[in-house]
């Protein structure tokens, strides 16, 4: 009887560690088929001219995705600039003051926020932004970008406000520190590598995002040269060059792809060694 | 008597919990008050209403009236910011800011508040380590993170802290009892001094320690002021028979 329960036990166990393992191959196996498929194809047609050069006309050699590098920097960090303050105070408020029903209506439309499929935050700031502005514009996309930001550094954020230690507030007031600048240079500044982790994270993901500048920043063959301007971005290059009947356009969308993925790994790493740090 | 804290008919609830319950005391400036009992008996929630630090507990509410000097730290025209920057804290657990250095740890109180200018701060950050004994200690890596000193340390580095704002009372919630017995000795030392120019009301539910730096002891139970007096005779001769069983160890 004993010797068959162990002999039971350990086909369990084997089959239990068959299974694991699976599962462990069966999530690397995508990632793994993705990095080597667009490592592959991108390095081909990745070169110096894809990083200075704009996109040129099919046939014509050397063309590059200078204007949509470009395009997606300036549209982040001007997304940044809009959806940091909101996010980081917004957090502020819900963490440390905000404790009655406004403070759970903020937290439920930034859930809300958060959840709503990103080609239609496209299309509502095109019906903010872009009719009654009469055209897409960089500024419309990086609105839309703000708009995918926000929940992300607000949530994060409010999370790491919440492990601050309540002993370092309490610190702070009694020495007579008002509320406003306990919670700007105690309380935001111990959090700050988390935020700074959130935020690369946030910015990981709107890097890549396509489907909200389609309505928005539109694209451009060309440099833009005003906010109020359609704007190229990396994503939308790459889409509009993968859907193109021309082989040397898709060689140009696999070398896009490629930085743009190795730009999210960057990124993604960035922040979980910052993460890390913090802890040792 | 030159009452420098007069507590009067203090009522604090938590929701439903009644954790204060008329408690009126009259604290002497320039001397030590104790407050003993068991634990949960109110002694922190006392101490914590003396700066208003529960105006952040959104559950708390204070009734009855706190004076200092004369005017009700809980009279509406006052702000409480202004209240704390006399009333100053010491807390159970040593909490310096850790990402600030041992000197700017000393000065957090103007720097915090953008004031100071740098000849002022060299200056208070020594008078004020002097003062609780630390400049020695750590004269030569005031610029090292103050999370690399000792329990005690850290401790007499928020005490320097506290007097370093110049306030009137320093309000001290059990400061040893998470130090060894050396680290103890030595902030009780610091007690006994710093009462030549502050006012102290400190929180213990040691009873030596209470017999040892206070001038005036109060016993409180069940969230009630059992019974206030001068130490030596609150230790030997107290009135009420629920101090007498509490002093001598039959409960607590
Ligand atoms: N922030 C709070 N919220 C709710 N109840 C509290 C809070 N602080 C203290 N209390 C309650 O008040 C009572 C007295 O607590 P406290 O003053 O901390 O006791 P002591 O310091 O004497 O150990 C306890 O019953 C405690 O649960
Ligand atoms: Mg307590």
């Amino acid at each position: 009887m004993k010797l068959k329960s162990l002999a039971l036990r350990k086909s369990f166990n084997l089959g239990a560690t068959l299974l694991m393992a699976t599962a462990t191959i069966l999530v690397l196996l995508p990632l793994g088929i993705i990095f080597s498929h667009i490592l592959k194809m991108g390095l081909q047609s990745v070169n110096l001219a894809f990083f200075t050069n704009i996109p040129q006309p099919t046939g014509v050699p050397g063309g590059g995705m200078a204007n949509g590098l470009a395009g997606s920097a300036i549209m982040i960090l001007m997304a940044l600039l809009l959806g940091l303050p909101v996010g980081i105070f917004g957090a502020i408020y819900l963490t440390e003051y905000g404790k009655g029903r406004l403070a759970t209506v903020i937290r439920f439309s930034a859930d809300i926020l958060a959840g709503i499929p990103s080609i239609i935050t496209g299309m509502v700031v095109y019906t903010l932004l872009v009719v009654p502005m009469h055209g897409f514009s960089a500024l419309a996309g990086a609105f839309a970008l703000a708009l995918i930001m926000i929940p992300i550094v607000l949530r994060t954020t409010e999370e790491q406000l919440k492990l601050v230690p309540v002993s370092l507030r309490e610190a702070s007031l009694a020495l007579g520190v008002p509320m406003w600048r306990t919670s700007l240079k105690v309380t935001l500044r111990s959090a700050m590598t988390g935020i700074v982790t959130g935020v690369l994270l946030a910015i990981a993901r709107v890097a890549g995002e396509t489907a909200p500048l389609l309505f928005t920043a539109l694209g451009n063959q060309f440099w833009s040269r005003k906010l109020t301007e359609p704007m190229a971005a990396l994503p939308l290059q790459i889409f509009n060059f993968a859907i193109s009947p021309y082989e040397d356009w898709h060689q140009l969308a696999w070398a896009g792809a490629l930085v743009l993925v190795v730009l999210m790994f960057t990124l993604s790493l960035a922040a979980r060694w910052l993460g890390r740090s913090r802890h040792s | 008597m030159n009452c420098k804290v007069q507590i009067d008919k203090l009522n604090i609830h938590f929701g439903q919990t009644h954790a204060v319950k008329d408690v009126s005391m009259d604290i002497a400036a320039n001397s030590v008050t104790a407050i003993i009992g068991p634990s949960g008996c109110g002694k922190s929630t006392v101490l914590r209403s003396i700066n208003r630090m529960h105006d952040m507990t959104p559950s708390a509410r204070v009734s009855g009236r706190i004076i200092l000097d004369g005017s009700d730290i809980y009279d509406r025209s006052l702000d409480p910011v202004s209240i704390r920057r006399r009333v100053g804290m010491v807390f159970q657990k040593p909490n310096p800011f850790p990402a600030m250095s041992i000197y700017d740890n000393v000065i957090a109180g103007y720097k915090l508040n953008g004031l100071l200018v740098k000849k002022e701060a060299d200056q208070i950050v020594e008078s004020s380590l002097q003062r609780v004994a630390l400049w020695d200690e750590v004269k030569d890596r005031l610029h090292r993170s103050a999370m690399d000193l000792s329990g005690g340390q850290q401790q007499r580095l928020c005490i320097a802290r506290t007097i370093a704002v110049r306030p009137e009372v320093i309000l001290m919630d059990e400061p040893a009892s998470a130090l060894d017995p050396l680290s103890t000795l030595k902030i009780e030392e610091l007690v006994e001094e710093l009462k030549e120019k502050y006012t102290i009301i400190i929180v213990t539910h040691n009873m030596q320690q209470a017999a040892r730096v206070s001038d005036v002891t109060a016993f409180f139970y069940l969230g009630e002021m059992v019974e206030m007096g001068p130490t030596k005779k609150m230790f030997t001769t107290p009135e009420k028979k629920q101090t007498e069983d509490y002093i001598t160890g039959r409960f607590g």
